[in-house]
C-alpha cells in the first residue's frame, strides 16, 4: 500500500507534505485553517504521553425508531472512525494534572449527539463529580443526532444536567469549541463551561448558517459565527491557535487546582 | 391511529389554541410579567403569575399570533435569547417565592437570526436547561402545538411532562429531516412518521408522562373541553409533586432525564430506556 505523502488544505488548496503539516499540529502554514482532528490525534496533542485511560468505551448505539438509512450510517461510521462512537471519554493527565476528558470525533456522523454520546458524556462529568477531577472537553458536533429522533433531544437536557452534578462538587468544566460546534451540543454542555476556549477560526452556533440564511432571506455578515465573532459578542473567555492551546489548559487546570479560600456550598446560607 | 403527517397539521392548526388561551382558561387574577432585565422583552414568549385554582403559580410558554399580523409580531413563537432568559427570570422568581412552574411549549424551534446568534441563542437555552434541571420548586410542562426541538426542551426540563393528543415532539421539523434525508421536503410525512414525534410514540418511548385527549377532531374545535382535561392532568400532578421536598424533587428531576436514551453495552447487555 501507498504511504500518503500529500495533504490538501481544505480552505487555500495549497498542498503540504503530510510530514510537515503533522509538525505544524495540522494547521495551514499558508492561510492558518485549523483541520480537524480526530480523538486519537487530540489526545496525543493535549496529553501526557500515555496517560490516557479509556471510559465507557462499550457503549453502543442502538436504531431505537427504525429509522431510514441509520443503521448503515453507523456500521460506516463504526468501521471507519476511530471506532468509539462520536465520543472518546476517559481520564488522562495534561501537564502533569489529572483530568477527565471527552473527545468529539468529527468523523463519526459528523459527531452528532445520540443516545450514546449524551450518556458518555454524562458519565464522565458524574465520574469526575465523584473523584473530584475537573472536566477537559474537545468539542465539536452538527448537533442532535435526527437519526434518534426525541430521545437524541433528550440528551441536552441530560447533560446540562449533570454539568451541574459537577459543580456541585465544586470542579470546573474546560471546553475547547472546534470547528464546527453547532446545534443542540452547544445549546447544552458545550456553552456551559467554567471557562469556555474556542480554536482559531472555528464555527460555533446554535442555527446553521444556510437555516439563518433561509429564514432572514439576507446575506450573512463576514465572519458570523466564527470564534473571532462570539468572542467580541462576548460568548467565549478566550480565542487560541492550536499550537498555545495545550498551554492555556495546563495554565488554567494549575489555577483551579487549589483553593485558598473555602467554597460554601449553594443553598448553605 | 393517525397518520403522524396529519398530527403535524393538527399541531400547526392556525385556529389551536395558543399559551394565552390556555392562560385565560386555567389561571385567575393572571399578571403578565415582561423582560428579561437584559435586552428586551420578548413577544414569542408570554410569561407570568397567577391561581391556579388556588394554588399562586408562574405559568409561562411560547406565544404564535392568532393571526398573521401578530404572528410576524411574535415571530411565529420562535423565541429569541430574550424570550428563554425572560422564562428563567420567571422561573427564578417561582423559586423564590415557592411557587410551583407551568410552562406550555408551542414553538416551530428557537428562532435562526442573526441577532439571536449574536447575543447567544445557545448559550441562553443551554443555561435554561441546566437551571431547570436544579430548580427547586415543581415544574409542568404540556406541549400544546408543536414542541421544536432545543426551542421546546428550552423551557421543556420538567417533573412532569404531557402533550396534548395532536401536539408533536421532535428533534427536528419534517420538512427539515426531508430535505437532509432525501433533498426533498415535500417527503415530510414519512420524515413524520420516522421522527416519531407524536404524543403516542413519546409515551411509548418514555419521553412523556402523559398524553391529555382531545375530543373530536382536536383542540381548535372543542377548546373549552380540552382545557378542563388540561386542567385535570395539571391539578393533579402538582398534588403529587407539592408534598415533596426540594431535594427529592431535584433528584427524582435528575433521574427523569437522566435514564432517556438507547443504547447497548459490547459485552451483549443491552438497555433501552
Amino acid at each position: 500500500m501507498l504511504t500518503r505523502l500529500f495533504v490538501q488544505c481544505p480552505q487555500c488548496q495549497t498542498t503540504h507534505f503530510i510530514s510537515f503539516f503533522k509538525s505544524a499540529d495540522y494547521v495551514c502554514s499558508r492561510c492558518g485553517h485549523h483541520s480537524r482532528l480526530d480523538p486519537p490525534r487530540w489526545i496525543k496533542q493535549l496529553c501526557n504521553r500515555g496517560t490516557f485511560r479509556s471510559l465507557f468505551a462499550n457503549l453502543k448505539s442502538l436504531d431505537p425508531l427504525g429509522f431510514p438509512q441509520y443503521r448503515e450510517k453507523l456500521d460506516v461510521a463504526e468501521r471507519t472512525a476511530s471506532g468509539w462512537e462520536a465520543v472518546v471519554t476517559g481520564t488522562a493527565e495534561i501537564g502533569d494534572m489529572p483530568v477527565a476528558l471527552a473527545v468529539m470525533d468529527p468523523g463519526f456522523i459528523m459527531a452528532s449527539m445520540g443516545s450514546v454520546v449524551g450518556e458518555k458524556i454524562a458519565r464522565l462529568l458524574e465520574y469526575a463529580a465523584d473523584r473530584g477531577l475537573p472536566v477537559v472537553m474537545v468539542i465539536c458536533s452538527g448537533g442532535a443526532r435526527m437519526q434518534e429522533g426525541i430521545l437524541s433531544l433528550m440528551q441536552m437536557a441530560k447533560t446540562a444536567a449533570a454539568v451541574r452534578r459537577l459543580h456541585g462538587k465544586r470542579q470546573p468544566l474546560i471546553t475547547v469549541l472546534t470547528d464546527p460546534t453547532t446545534g443542540g451540543v452547544t445549546a447544552s454542555f458545550a456553552m456551559l463551561g467554567d471557562v469556555s476556549i474556542a480554536e482559531t477560526g472555528a464555527l460555533i452556533g446554535f442555527a446553521g448558517p444556510r437555516v439563518i440564511q433561509q429564514t432572514i432571506g439576507q446575506k450573512l455578515p463576514p465572519g458570523f459565527q466564527t470564534a473571532e465573532f462570539l468572542l467580541e459578542k462576548g460568548m467565549l473567555d478566550i480565542v487560541v491557535p492550536r499550537k498555545n492551546l495545550r498551554a492555556t489548559l495546563v495554565t488554567i487546570l494549575k489555577i483551579h487546582r487549589t483553593r485558598p479560600y473555602p467554597v460554601r456550598r449553594r443553598g448553605d446560607e | 391511529m393517525k397518520p403522524a403527517i396529519d398530527v403535524v397539521r393538527l399541531a400547526r392548526h392556525p385556529k389551536r389554541p395558543t399559551s394565552r388561551d390556555f392562560i385565560e382558561y386555567l389561571v385567575r387574577d393572571f399578571v403578565e410579567l415582561h423582560g428579561d432585565r437584559r435586552f428586551a422583552d420578548d413577544p414569542a414568549i408570554i410569561g407570568g403569575i397567577g391561581f391556579f385554582d388556588s394554588i399562586p403559580v408562574t405559568i409561562l410558554g411560547h406565544q404564535k399570533g392568532r393571526n398573521v399580523k401578530e404572528n410576524i409580531r411574535r415571530h411565529f413563537g420562535m423565541a429569541h435569547p430574550e424570550g428563554y432568559r425572560k422564562a428563567l427570570r420567571l422561573m427564578k422568581q417561582a423559586e423564590r417565592f415557592g411557587r410551583p412552574v407551568i410552562t406550555l411549549i408551542d414553538t416551530p424551534g428557537a428562532y435562526p437570526g442573526i441577532g439571536a446568534e449574536e447575543r447567544g441563542q445557545a448559550e441562553a437555552i443551554a443555561t435554561n436547561l441546566y437551571e431547570m434541571s436544579g430548580l427547586r420548586v415543581p415544574i409542568v410542562a404540556l406541549v400544546t402545538g408543536e414542541g421544536g426541538s432545543g426551542g421546546a426542551l428550552g423551557i421543556g426540563v420538567a417533573d412532569r411532562v404531557y402533550m396534548l393528543a395532536n401536539a408533536i415532539y421532535s428533534v427536528i421539523s419534517p420538512e427539515g429531516c426531508a430535505s437532509i434525508l432525501w433533498k426533498d421536503a415535500g417527503k415530510a410525512p414519512a420524515a413524520a412518521e420516522a421522527l416519531r414525534l407524536r404524543a403516542v410514540d413519546l409515551k411509548e418511548l418514555g419521553v412523556i408522562d402523559g398524553i391529555v385527549a382531545e375530543p373530536g377532531e382536536g383542540a381548535h374545535e372543542h377548546p373549552g373541553e380540552t382545557m378542563s382535561h388540561v386542567r385535570k392532568a395539571i391539578a393533579a400532578a402538582l398534588q403529587e409533586l407539592l408534598v415533596l421536598d426540594a431535594e427529592t424533587l431535584v433528584q427524582r428531576r435528575y433521574d427523569k432525564f437522566r435514564r432517556l436514551g438507547a443504547f447497548t453495552l459490547d459485552d451483549g447487555f443491552s438497555e433501552l430506556i
